[in-house]
């Protein structure tokens, strides 16, 4: 991956800032799409008892997650598919890889799944001679560009057509120049039909799993997943333990709020409904923790684990739209991916919390009513206690706590900084203060609101 | 070693990872919540056909009103290239396409032009169709041809996706699925490309 780990949020962002022309554009083509995600929930009178009911469901079944996931192996089970347990990233992978290396297959198709993003299952596939295709034609593109996804639902929105033309240019010899989304995705289409066509392994993510029946629902748009499930001899579906729900009429709540919530399509083209092998096929299902368990056990941040992987938190979310997925070195990026993350490492993720306004516009778009910007502001408080907040941002703290405790503080303070902005402006329009970054400082005013006040009220 | 100490060498330590996740979800997971009683959710059953019709050609579908299927077959005729491989699963239709058999390989469908299936029914409020595999001949079928064409009865059109599970039950099918139109992508730039992996096309006859 191309990457680097160590940067924190706001170092890659500054990058990602530098080229002004492209952060309107990804600014705007998130909103556009946060547009949608608005005409499409306001058509349905019900809305809002559907994202209550979602939510009032997903507490359900995070309460009584243990007899769901009995009930779901059961019937697992008894339909054929072979039921398997991961506790993290590395026994899910080498589950994987114990699956394909007993049937001798070297080539895997894989359709679009953040799990295994999670778990980098390609690298280590690759590394013991197993070839691993992304099919979403937007986690294909970041794969042969050797890049996560930057978005989860939209894995390279931050790209450029004539970008992805080069990439197609360089990996499937398309003309140089070729920039046109239509031709590039015809290309993509008859190079990966091969595929499909001669994979004997696939695996698949699962957005819902229904405890009541024992099957699982894969929804795409582009077809990928059934393409290559149907034309597999194994079959592999990775799932956090969080995806189930207990019933499949709750299906019906959860597949009204999923695309519009997404992209504002009144439902994905593809909503596959798995539940046996076909005859001659192998069916597996990996149910993997990662961490799951311990989020389960956080009292304030529990509800994250709601999730259903829509992505409009971060279409809506100011910071992500300026500061692009990738700001956000973690698999799931944006308002959620900066609650989730914390959980899998605070120390690394420590940054995560901080890349928010706390507008609070995803817990406002959010189909099933997470608390986002509640739990953001949760997590700085748990990263500061433990003792991960950045050097600067104590300081600054401390600086602010005392300016704040008394108001002669506060009127000096005051009176220094527009005396500064004043008479010389480059001590704070500088490179050393972060906020003159990309940024004009305002013109101070000539004095405080209490001096005004105190003055004006003389005149009377 | 012999093969069953191997075995349950390898179940131990599966069973460890289970045992162990379990534990974990029963000490961690808060008090139980109800269920929500979700029955109020209902939509309007008027004007389900003409509401079908209008999302479908939305979503980038085609769809037309029929009486029977010779007129199925003459729009199929002027719209698709007959020169090319056609399969059914309707033996009405035995006269214009193959018939398609469960007992081949799914990869012998690759070449498939035009699919001709029916569907169980379709949903008003976003435009898909509920397939089962034994309406699909075989699971592949309406993802691998080019185009897909889908018969309905103009009876078979609930108002949203509340009716349409209240329909399916808990139905036991291997394979099941809603698909709403031909695949699509906007990977691109956010540009809308119909015909990403699944068909380019898809049309639906509603039979009156």
């Amino acid at each position: 991956m191309k990457q680097t780990k160590t940067k924190d949020h706001a170092s890659l962002a500054e990058a990602f800032i530098k080229d002004e022309e492209r952060v309107d554009w990804h600014d705007g083509a998130l909103w556009f799409i946060r547009q949608k995600r608005d005409i499409a929930s306001k058509q349905i009178p019900e809305w809002e008892q559907l994202r209550e009911a979602a939510s009032t469901i997903k507490s359900n079944v995070i309460s009584n997650l243990h007899d769901y996931l009995l009930q779901f192996e059961a019937n697992l089970t008894r339909n054929g598919v072979t039921v398997h347990w991961a506790a993290d990233a590395d026994e899910h992978n080498a589950i994987v890889y114990s699956i394909l290396k007993a049937k001798e297959i070297t080539q895997m198709v894989k359709s679009k799944s953040m799990l295994t993003e999670e778990c980098q299952l390609n690298e280590y596939l690759e590394e013991r001679g197993i070839e691993v295709i992304n099919s979403d034609l937007g986690e294909y593109i970041q794969q042969i560009d050797k890049e996560p996804p930057s978005h989860i639902v939209l894995p390279c929105i931050h790209k450029r057509k004539e970008e992805i033309g080069e990439l197609f240019h360089e990996h499937l010899g398309t003309e140089k120049g070729m920039s046109d989304p239509t031709q590039l995705t015809r290309v993509a289409r008859k190079h990966l039909r091969n595929v499909f066509l001669t994979r004997r392994g696939a695996l698949t993510g699962v957005n819902f799993a229904v405890a009541e029946t024992g099957e699982y629902v894969v929804c795409t748009n582009e077809g990928n997943a059934d393409m290559g499930a149907h034309l597999s001899e194994v079959q592999i579906a990775s799932m956090g333990l969080e995806k189930l729900i207990p019933q499949k009429k709750h299906l019906s709540i959860f597949l009204r709020l999923l695309a519009r919530s997404a992209t504002g399509q009144p439902i994905t083209i593809y909503s596959s409904h798995y539940k046996k092998p076909r005859p001659g096929q192998e069916m597996h299902l990996i149910l993997v923790d990662a961490g799951r368990t311990r989020q389960l056990g956080r009292v304030d941040f529990r509800d994250s684990l709601k999730c259903i992987k829509c992505g409009s938190c971060m279409n809506t979310c100011p910071v992500y739209r300026k500061s692009g997925g990738l700001s956000y070195h973690n698999t799931i990026s944006g308002p959620i991916g900066a609650i989730l993350a914390p959980n899998l490492d605070m120390k690394k993720h420590a940054d995560l919390p901080y890349a928010s306004t706390l507008c609070g516009s995803c817990s406002n778009v959010c189909p099933v009513k997470i608390n986002i910007h509640g739990q953001l502001y949760k997590w700085r408080q748990e990263i500061v206690k433990e003792g991960y907040a950045a050097n600067t941002k104590a300081l600054g703290m401390k600086a602010m706590a005392w300016t704040l405790s008394s108001p002669g503080n506060f009127t000096s303070a005051g009176n220094a900084g527009r005396w500064f902005m004043h008479n010389i402006p480059f001590v704070v329009n500088n490179r050393f203060n972060p906020w003159y970054k990309q940024r004009d400082m305002p013109e101070g005013p000539k004095e405080s609101f209490a001096a005004w006040y105190a003055r004006n009220e003389k005149k009377e | 070693m012999n093969n069953a100490f191997i075995l349950s060498n390898y179940q131990s330590k599966h069973m460890n990872t289970r045992e162990k996740i379990l534990e974990a979800v029963l000490k961690n997971q808060p008090a139980a919540t109800a269920l929500p009683d979700i029955t109020m959710f209902k939509g309007d059953s008027a004007g389900l056909v003409e509401r079908y019709m209008a999302i479908f050609a939305t979503i980038g579908g085609a769809v037309h009103l029929v009486e029977t299927l010779e007129e199925v077959k003459e729009l199929l005729a002027k719209n698709f290239d007959s020169s090319r491989r056609i399969v059914t699963t309707l033996p009405e239709l035995a006269g214009m396409a193959e018939l398609i058999s469960v007992a081949v390989d799914p990869h012998r469908y690759e070449d498939t032009e035009l699919a001709i299936i029916r569907g169980d029914f379709c949903v008003a409020e976003n435009g898909a169709v509920w397939l089962t595999e034994d309406l699909m001949g075989q699971r592949i079928i309406p993802y691998i041809c080019q185009h897909l064409a889908v018969i309905i009865n103009a009876e078979a059109i609930v108002p949203t996706l509340h009716e349409a599970y209240d329909r399916i039950g808990t139905g036991d099918f291997g394979f099941s699925g809603f698909i709403g139109g031909p695949s699509k992508t906007a990977d691109i730039e956010q540009a809308l490309v119909l015909g990403a992996h699944g068909p380019l096309t898809m049309t639906v006859f509603i039979m009156k």
